[in-house]
């Protein structure tokens, strides 16, 4: 059962081949048709996948599938290959379900686009590379599969390419993710250099006998990729302008996978972490700080997906905090959930962009739980999620990371705290924004003239039942891991293989676990609180600084650096490429010509001088036989 | 005595008939300075007991070779007389003169230093010159069993360059004007 | 009366010069006529040497040798100056100087 598992990054791949072929014949919207098909099935093979595994004993729960060796040249031996273990085949449950929710979304959403067929062949080609990326049995394959999904994030941020500001915010992901990914190569070669090989599994085994600096190298340029990739300080900056694709893009790419791939990608490295726990320190501190970081500038955010991608940030960070402390159950429990609430939202914002006909701006909404009462129940099941409050799952999950934190280091763990009560903060205002306080779109409604009587609408129910499914999910996610015994913690036992040998238990007692989770929901419902006194009451006035709104201004330090000194030395390079190296190469060309031209001048077409040079040339020959005495 | 009074002889007319090709003006004179020189070289062949290749060299070489050349000459009036004054490659005549004395010495030393012992090397291989019977007996069985495919392959060349030539000298053929 | 003997050696001396004479020949002269009559020199100087050796060496292969230079002078003569026709032909009065057209 389980050799089948190269099937479920197959079947996108075919969706990707087919909609290339027939796509644009095929339409709207049974392209759309096609490329959820293709999840869906992928999906059902994943879950078949989960039951082949959990029918095998826990130690046994490692499976590779190796289809042919790919790179076999002397030393480096690399298969194309996929492992089935426990971290795998969750990644890709949720990659498969919730992209099959999108998929379904999304023909609603993008319904009426000319580049309809389009879209779904990107989304596909997206699934199959994340699939490659998850289920890799080594590092090279999931680095396939990593470069595939930054390629896609390019084609489908600049979707609508004829937009200055979607193209530029494509290109600004792709060039910002290759720093990432340098890092990662490099991490890559160390790997390769010290143990001779990039198999996971080898990995697991063999980590131990790395030594202190290569395995502090290995991790440090791993999470550099990882960084990148998952949008951590310093190299965040282009997940908010990503918010340029159409949501759907959004909800699945930079909410729910792409962007877990760099904690994916700890996780798998949980051996090497084990050996340099200062190197999760490091981690641990960068996850903190940009979780906080974003949440500050989430305060101040006016667009209603910017919040949410700034949000995304900052709780990305939380899992590479978690991943740091070594609490790596905790940081898959909350990419997954996270995964639920955050798509869950992306996807409800697109609906109410969509109902109000593109408006994102949320200082022009207000109200809309009247007239969008599923996209508003749904959405509110993900702010409670979000901002942690009990029984939703969020809550659950990230109190496991404050819980990872505070063993780690009290003061990451207020970090946390004080991140968690801005999360409820710029939630709440989010939703308080968009779905109640004043309809403020009705003075706004002769900009959209043409339209006469300009309402906000519901969504199609195509586009309503992802949300409903997800809000679903975001309640009861919880159930994955709860804390209460060793029976209920669900998610513990199942990822046990992978990293149960490298998890750091907390050692905190009941009683502490149950005041941590008391400080966490308290933190949370003041947040909640400050942010209902502010908008709704308007008891006080908002707390909106600019410095927050331009988050901190680092896009445009960065810009600025790179648009002045930073070109400057590019000019320099540039120009030295074309003297130096161009130089070089045209010098050896034109000598020979040079050298040519000289020589040339040895055949004067004169038959005479040819046979004066063949006399010379016989004289010669005779001098030398005459002197070696042949003669 | 007498073959060095005959070789001697010989020499002058051939040295005299080839300085005579080089140095001449008027082709004409050339060629018959030519036929000087092949007369002597035949003559040289018979004190060399080679008869056959005496006749032969009479025939074919001063008969027919020469004649050809006249014919040429008469054909197409290169009669002018070519002007030694000056060569207008410059250069020329001194690598002439390099080439030439340095041929000539290299030749010498090699040739007088090891005298005899060099110029008789190996012995026979095939059948000997003189001694066992005529010399067109032993040359007419060296060529047709020895060297029998050279000889075929010389015959084969023969006619090749006769087709060869009959195609170079061709006059270009006139093209037809009317509509093809 | 001197008891001097002709040695082959004297016939090689004698070739070497001739042969010597020849190759100035084709060096110094330009009318294509008289070019090959100096290559026909160097050629006989040739046969003249082999001539000798066979005779010093009682080896009837010198002979033989010279028996097929003869027939492919022959063969050269009589390409050669079909060459010479078609030149001149095209070009009264050209010399060995005007046939430069392979020049790099």
């Amino acid at each position: 059962m389980l050799q089948m598992v190269w099937l479920i990054p197959a079947l996108p791949l075919l969706g990707f081949v087919l909609l290339l072929l027939v796509g644009p014949r095929l339409g709207e919207p049974n392209s759309g048709r096609l490329a959820t098909l293709m999840a869906a099935s992928s999906f059902g093979v994943t879950v078949a996948m989960f039951f082949a595994l959990l029918n095998r004993e826990p130690e046994e729960r490692e499976y590779v599938k190796t289809l042919f060796t790919w790179i076999p040249a002397g030393n480096l031996t690399v298969d194309f290959g996929f492992l089935a273990d426990p971290l795998s085949i969750t990644m890709a449950l949720f990659v498969t379900g919730i992209g099959t929710l999108i998929h379904l979304y999304a023909i609603g959403y993008m319904h009426g686009d000319p580049k309809f067929s389009k879209f779904f062949l990107y989304l596909n080609l997206f699934v199959f590379s994340m699939l490659m990326l998850v289920l890799g049995s080594n590092m090279l394959v999931t680095f396939l599969g990593w470069e595939g999904v930054g390629t896609c994030s390019y084609f489908l941020i600049s979707f609508w390419h004829t937009r200055d500001s979607a193209a530029t915010a494509g290109k600004k992901a792709f060039v910002t993710n290759r720093v990432g990914d340098w890092g990662f190569m490099v991490a890559m070669f160390f790997t390769f250099q010290a143990l001779g090989n990039l198999d996971y599994l080898h990995l697991k085994e063999n980590a131990h006998s790395l030594s202190n600096t290569t395995a502090a190298a290995i991790a440090l340029f791993l999470f550099i990729g990882a960084a990148g990739k998952s949008a951590q300080l310093p190299l965040y900056i282009w997940l908010p302008d990503a918010m340029e694709g159409p949501t759907p893009v959004s909800a699945l790419i930079h909410a729910a996978t792409m962007v877990t791939a760099g904690v994916f990608l700890m996780t798998r490295a949980a051996s090497v972490l084990h050996v340099v726990p200062e190197i999760g320190t490091v981690i641990a501190i960068v996850g903190a700080l940009t979780a906080l970081f974003a949440a500050t500038v989430a305060v101040a955010q006016n667009d209603i997906k910017k919040v949410l991608a700034y949000s995304t940030i900052s709780q990305l960070g939380y899992m590479f905090l978690a991943v740091g402390s070594g609490a790596y159950v905790a940081a898959i429990f909350h990419m997954v959930t996270h995964a639920f609430f955050k798509a869950l939202m992306f996807l409800g914002s697109g609906s109410v962009i969509h109902g109000m006909h593109n408006e994102q701006d949320m200082r022009r909404m207000g109200m809309l739980r009247k007239l969008m009462p599923v996209t508003a129940i749904t959405f509110i099941i993900g702010w409670l999620a979000i901002a942690g409050v009990p029984p939703f799952s969020g809550f659950w999950s990230k109190d496991e990371i404050l819980l990872g934190a505070w063993g780690k280091s009290p003061v990451l763990w207020a970090v946390g705290l004080v991140t968690a009560l801005l999360t409820a903060y710029y939630m709440t205002r989010q939703v308080i924004m968009v779905f109640f306080g004043d309809a403020r779109w009705e003075s706004h409604a002769e900009e959209h003239g043409a339209h006469g009587d300009f309402k906000p609408h519901e969504s199609p129910w195509i586009m309503l039942a992802p949300l409903v499914v997800l809000a679903g999910l975001a309640a009861v996610g919880g159930g994955l891991n709860l804390p209460f015994t060793h029976g209920t913690k669900l998610l513990e036992q199942w990822l046990e293989p992978v990293v149960g040998e490298f998890e750091h238990h907390s050692s905190v007692t009941a009683g502490g676990k149950f005041g941590l989770a008391i400080a966490a929901t308290v933190a949370s419902l003041i947040g909640i609180a400050v942010a209902y006194s502010i908008y709704e009451k308007k008891r006080r006035p908002a707390i909106e600084p600019e410095i927050l709104a331009r988050g901190w201004r680092y896009d445009e330090v960065i810009s600025s650096f790179m648009g002045g000194p930073g070109r400057k030395l590019f000019e320099v390079t540039a120009l030295a490429d074309a003297k130096v190296v161009d130089g070089l190469v045209n010098k050896i060309g034109n000598d020979t010509q040079d050298i040519g031209n000289i020589i040339r001048k040895i055949q004067t077409g004169y038959v005479r001088q040819y046979a004066a040079g063949i006399g010379i040339g016989a004289v010669l020959l005779l001098v030398w036989f005459v002197s070696r005495g042949v003669l | 005595m007498v073959e060095v009074a005959v070789f001697v002889v010989a020499a002058l007319i051939i040295l005299v008939g080839a300085v005579g090709v080089v140095v001449r003006n008027h082709p004409v004179h050339s060629a018959l300075s030519l036929v000087m020189t092949l007369f002597g070289v035949a003559v040289l062949f018979l004190a060399l007991d080679a008869q056959f290749l005496a006749a032969v060299q009479v025939i074919v070489y001063a008969g027919a070779i020469v004649v050809l050349f006249l014919f040429v000459i008469m054909l197409l009036g290169v009669d002018k007389v070519e002007s030694l004054r000056a060569d207008r490659l410059g250069g020329q005549r001194p690598m002439a003169a390099v080439v030439g004395i340095a041929s000539v010495g290299l030749l010498l030393a090699a040739i007088l230093t090891g005298g005899e012992r060099r110029v008789t090397g190996a012995r026979t291989v095939t059948d000997p010159a003189a001694g066992g019977e005529e010399n067109i007996k032993a040359l007419a069985r060296s060529v047709f069993s020895d060297y029998v495919f050279a000889f075929e392959a010389t015959s084969v060349l023969l006619v090749v360059a006769v087709i060869a030539t009959v195609m170079l000298a061709r006059k270009p053929p006139k093209q037809h004007k009317d509509s093809s | 009366m001197l008891a001097v003997q002709t040695t082959p050696t004297w016939y090689l001396v004698l070739a070497a010069v001739v042969f010597a004479i020849g190759a100035v020949g084709v060096l110094i002269r330009r009318n294509p006529i008289i070019m090959f009559m100096c290559v026909e020199l160097m050629l006989n100087a040739v046969n003249l040497s082999f001539v000798a050796l066979s005779k010093a060496l009682d080896d009837i292969a010198g002979q033989t040798v010279v028996f097929f230079v003869l027939v492919v002078a022959a063969a050269e003569v009589v390409v050669g100056l079909g060459i010479v026709v078609a030149l001149l032909r095209r070009q009264p009065g050209a010399t060995a100087d005007d046939v430069a057209t392979m020049k790099g």
